[in-house]
């Protein structure tokens, strides 16, 4: 029952992650400075992929998948007609859902401050004084 | 939760919910039911367009209990909760969502528009409680909602089971959230019941809200809250004739009894033409 099991944070999570600090006007996107990432099988569901795409700022995928160093094939602008494209659904499917980062920490771009991630969960607590 | 003193009066959730607490998430059968039920229960209230896989944040997701009723039925999931010792226990059952470890009090962390809804079942009171001195729980209830409506898209719901302590915190907790933005309010399931009463803050984040009515809740046939009290044309001079009660064991006095525990929310026969007959001498 104790066997290590390798929990994980996705690109599509830090897609939508923005930094809370007090005082912080613009902290999206969290920088990722990674020490353990893993690739994990996932089922490929294209619809929600293509129903996330609209909702995610691409280049920050693209920058987080290069700051991993898993950005594969992915092409650096969106294609247009992506519902349709198979093949760059596939590829976006691996990026958002099956690459992820067990060890390291998310950094406040605005601020620096760092929120460390440890088992694959990032811890976001705050100290009193930037709440 | 009827019996012994309230958790949150014990100790601070991160401190309360520590191994041996958290241990019980997976080896209770009775708490893993009542926690299936009422996320079920939620996510109907949530009220989710049909086949669509949808993007939902649990927050207070704990062991990750209520995330599986979301992973089953279709939907992706990211969860919140304060309790690492919970979020361990998330990660031995391998549940499908990313998790955080985060207080709820300090304000959401997630980009505008990002949810098509929020759930969260069991966690709302223990904003209501100041843990530290610098805790002020109207504030940390403000910053939490006004943060959770941000990340909510337009029109989407978040629906809150919650055990409130008395009225004025269920106050505390509206009037903060309506100060965020929020429309909705409150649905009580079978409030005739001392057990199975469940009460369910269901909040519409913007959208036009003509169109969202507040859902009914189970277990009530009549008006949940009359806004007004009826007309009545005698005056009540204190002498208010008592109907008569049905005598004991007839078959008025035992569909009475029937539809009693019916709004109760209890598990009865329904009425035939054999209800409260006798048996023939002949058995």
């Amino acid at each position: 029952m104790f066997l290590t099991v390798f929990r994980r944070m996705k690109l599509l999570t830090h897609n939508m992650l923005t930094s809370h600090v007090k005082g912080v006007t613009n902290g999206y996107p969290l920088n990722i400075e990674a020490k353990d990432v893993r690739v994990q099988e996932v089922d490929f569901n294209p619809e929600f992929i293509a129903r996330m795409i609209p909702k995610m700022e691409y280049e920050v995928l693209v920058q987080a998948a290069q700051s991993v160093g898993h950005l594969g094939n992915l092409p650096p602008e969106l294609v247009t007609d992506y519902e349709n494209n198979d093949e760059f659904l596939k590829e976006a499917h691996r990026v958002m859902m099956m690459v992820e980062v067990v060890e390291g920490s998310l950094v406040c771009p605005e601020s620096g401050r760092k929120f460390p991630i440890s088992n694959g969960i990032p811890n976001m607590l705050l100290n009193e004084d930037e709440v | 939760m009827a019996s012994g003193k309230r958790p949150e009066h014990q100790a601070p959730p991160e401190i309360f919910y520590d191994e041996v607490e958290a241990r019980k998430y997976t080896s209770n059968s009775r708490m893993i039911e009542i926690q299936e039920q009422m996320s079920e229960r939620a996510i109907e209230l949530l009220a989710l367009p049909e086949d669509t896989p949808c993007l939902i944040l649990d927050l207070g997701c704990g062991s990750g209990l209520s995330g599986e009723s979301l992973t089953e039925q279709g939907h992706i999931w990211m969860g919140i909760d304060i309790s690492s010792h919970m979020l361990d226990i998330a990660l031995e059952r391998e549940v499908e969502g990313d998790v955080f470890l985060s207080d709820m009090g300090q304000g959401m962390f997630f980009r505008p528009g990002t949810f098509d809804g929020a759930m969260s079942i069991s966690a709302l009171q223990w904003l209501c409680n100041a843990d530290k001195k610098s805790h002020s729980p109207p504030k940390r209830l403000y910053r939490f909602f006004s943060t959770l409506y941000s990340s909510l898209k337009r029109g989407s719901r978040a629906v809150f089971q919650f055990y409130p302590e008395n009225s004025s915190q269920i106050e505390m907790i509206t009037t903060q959230a309506m100060k965020a933005g929020f429309g909705g309010g409150l649905v009580v399931d079978y409030p005739n019941s001392t057990k199975a009463k469940k009460m369910f803050l269901c909040l519409f984040a913007g959208g036009s809200t003509t169109q969202q009515t507040l859902p009914k809740g189970l277990g009530t046939d009549t008006k949940m809250f009359p806004s007004q009290v009826s007309y009545s044309e005698s005056r009540g001079n204190g002498k208010r004739k008592r109907e008569r009660k049905s005598v004991k064991k007839s078959r008025d006095w035992i569909l009475e009894k029937k539809e009693r525990r019916r709004r109760q929310g209890r598990d009865v026969r329904p009425d035939s033409k054999f209800t409260g007959r006798r048996r023939t001498g002949k058995f």
